[in-house]
């Protein structure tokens, strides 16, 4: 597998290796279309939910502080983008300008957050971010007087898709005889995206910051001694992993058309946490895999739980959303009994759970 | 050995842990180019006077001026930034990351390359990476461990972490190297490689503070040596004088008994 990509070990297998993922990752919206287009809808949600995995991967596996509010961000980039290109306030500002924006509010409020809990960690540091992302939540939703302006639990809608020029991401198109629909646009421009973010996390990892956090995660007190700022160093990881959530939420905004802070409610902070565990934290690779696994296993479930059921015993017995859930607790509980550091562990983090052994 | 003129003065130093007078009063300076030791029997406060140094703990009195400047109530890695480095009594490795990892995360303080350089890898960051590298692995050959570079810290043998730690620490470039019991645990031929390590570094013109309780070890190789005893400065002094001192043998063995170590 590693021999597969490391282009100086074995270059022509290497390439070739990469040059069929790539053709792959092309071709899959229309293999996707052709089962239908909500499957492009759910590979799109699965690259956001990447995109927040890499993010919570910074804080969590990169630093190891233990976020549990991680989603607040997500909400913040995702109503700065609703608010800025929505009738709500009737602006109507580029995406490519509002997505960097959303990063640095996002950004901010990670900084807001990792400013007085500098001092904490472990359980203590979970319940801070754990309020914390409630905190923004019912703000969202109370934000509605005495000015309205997130307009409440009834959310934002008609918010604006991506344009550029007369280029509407949400038209859908034909070009070359094939069918460019809204959701197969949105899924190569987040293709990009995507490539750029993983370059962005597999440099960080392996770079001077890279390492203060690693150490930070390691012996606190021994990276002090040894001059690294930690205040600034644990401030950088939260602004950073910050930063992924904000990008993430203006692209959900955009997708979707509407949000409310319903969409940001702490299960959705748990599961992207669950993708990080279930992966391999502080494994990049590890961490995408798990956000795609996670994304895409209850959606296959919800297609075939009610079907096999009816096959199986002539009519449904259990709801289907009651036992997708059941079954996907099921798989993160065997999941860490057997395989405790992820599917693919990261080589640190699986040291330092064999030696809890 | 030493050239003269003075790198760390402490001057009235004190520190209280509730009921317990860990240091009281304590004061002493070291010259530059110096080996300094600092003895005591157990619970003396050398450890809380390191600790007090490198800016873990806040002294409730007292000043320490380093190198001309004061140094008083720094955090831990401003300390590190001005030059003191430290190595600890119980090892503290980042034990799951390789060796060379270790010492090059010493490297962080003298090194500048932030996010958008991690991100864009400019000519400056892959030279400084570059760099880092490098200076890494010649302080693991310095210190003897460059065989294991690869090998996990805490998969190292005992002494060699010590040793380790030492490479890790001088990476920050310190102008006094403090080392909280380096011997400690060590078999006679791992101390006496120690020694000549000891004394390399002090040839390469870093100035060290030494906490030790191998007395032959200390006898041989300190300039000078402050004693310690319940938070209190008992003696100062060149090895001789200190183990003549009468205070140092009560302190040491409760009464009136010769301390002839230096054949032991």
């Amino acid at each position: 597998m590693r021999d597969l990509f490391d282009t100086k070990r074995n270059p022509k297998l290497a390439w070739a290796g990469i040059a069929m993922v790539v053709v792959a990752l092309l071709v899959l919206p229309f293999a996707l279309a052709y089962v239908g287009t909500a499957w492009v809808r759910i590979t799109n949600l699965a690259i956001l939910y990447v995109f927040l995995a890499l993010g919570l991967n910074i804080v969590v596996g990169f630093a190891g502080l233990l976020d549990l509010g991680y989603i607040a961000f997500y909400a913040v980039g995702a109503y700065v983008y609703a608010l800025l290109a929505s009738p709500h306030f009737n602006l109507h500002l580029p995406f490519w300008l509002i997505l960097p924006l959303g990063a640095g509010v996002a950004c901010f409020f990670g900084v807001l957050l990792g400013a007085p809990t500098l001092k904490l960690r472990g359980d203590y540091l979970a319940i801070v971010t754990l309020g914390f992302g409630e905190i923004i939540r019912i703000f969202l939703n109370n934000l509605s007087q005495p000015i309205n302006i997130t307009n409440g639990p009834q959310g934002i809608t008609l918010i604006d898709p991506f344009r550029i020029g007369d280029f509407n991401f949400a038209k859908r198109e034909t070009l070359l005889g094939l069918d460019f629909t809204g959701p197969i646009k949105y899924y190569y421009f987040f293709l990009v995206v995507m490539v750029i973010v993983i370059v962005i996390n597999l440099r960080l990892q392996d770079s001077r910051i890279g390492r203060a956090w690693e150490a930070i995660r390691e012996d606190e007190v021994a990276a002090r001694a040894m001059g690294i700022n930690t205040r600034n160093v644990k401030l950088l990881a939260f602004a950073m992993g910050a930063s992924f959530g904000g990008v993430a939420g203006g692209m959900f905004s955009a997708i979707q058309g509407f949000i409310s802070p319903e969409s940001f409610v702490l299960v959705e902070s748990v599961m992207v946490l669950a993708m990080v565990v279930l992966g391999g934290m502080g494994n990049i690779w590890g961490v995408i895999l798990g956000a795609v696994l996670l994304s895409f296993v209850p959606e296959v479930l919800r297609y075939t739980v009610a079907p096999l059921q009816e096959a199986i015993f002539g009519r449904l017995l259990l709801d289907p959303e009651v036992i997708r859930m059941l079954l996907f607790g099921l798989a993160l509980v065997l999941m860490m009994l057997f395989r405790p550091a992820g599917i693919l562990p990261s080589a640190v983090r699986k040291r330092e759970l064999e030696t809890v052994k | 050995m030493t050239n003269g003129h003075t790198l760390l003065a402490a001057k009235g130093i004190t520190k209280r842990f509730g009921g317990v007078q860990a240091l009281a009063d304590v004061g002493f300076t070291i010259n530059h180019g110096e080996i300094y030791g600092l003895i005591g029997p157990n619970g003396a406060g050398k450890t809380s006077l390191f600790n007090v140094l490198t800016g873990i703990y806040i002294p409730d009195g007292g000043e320490f001026t380093f190198d001309g400047n004061a140094l008083m109530n720094l955090k831990p890695n401003d300390v590190a930034s001005r030059g003191i480095a430290r190595t600890f009594q119980n090892i503290r490795l980042f034990g799951n990351l390789s060796a060379l990892e270790n010492v090059m995360i010493g490297r962080h303080v003298r090194t500048r390359a932030g996010v958008w350089g991690a991100i864009f890898r400019n000519a400056s960051t892959r030279a400084e990476e570059q760099a880092i590298h490098k200076r890494a692995y010649e302080l693991l050959e310095y210190v003897g461990v460059a065989k294991r570079a690869n090998s996990l810290a805490k998969h190292l043998a005992y002494g060699d972490q010590r040793r380790l730690e030492i490479a890790r620490a001088l990476a920050t470039e310190p102008k006094l190297l403090a080392l909280d019991e380096p011997a400690a645990g060590m078999n006679a031929t791992e101390t006496a490689a120690l020694k000549g390590l000891l004394n390399e570094i002090r040839k390469d013109g870093i100035t060290i503070l030494l906490i030790e309780h191998d007395m032959k070890l200390v006898m041989s190789i300190c300039d000078r040596v402050l004693v310690l005893d319940y938070g209190k400065k008992i003696a100062e002094g060149t090895a001789a004088e200190v183990q003549n001192d009468p205070k140092v043998i009560q302190a040491y063995l409760g009464g009136e008994v010769s301390l002839n170590l230096k054949g032991a």
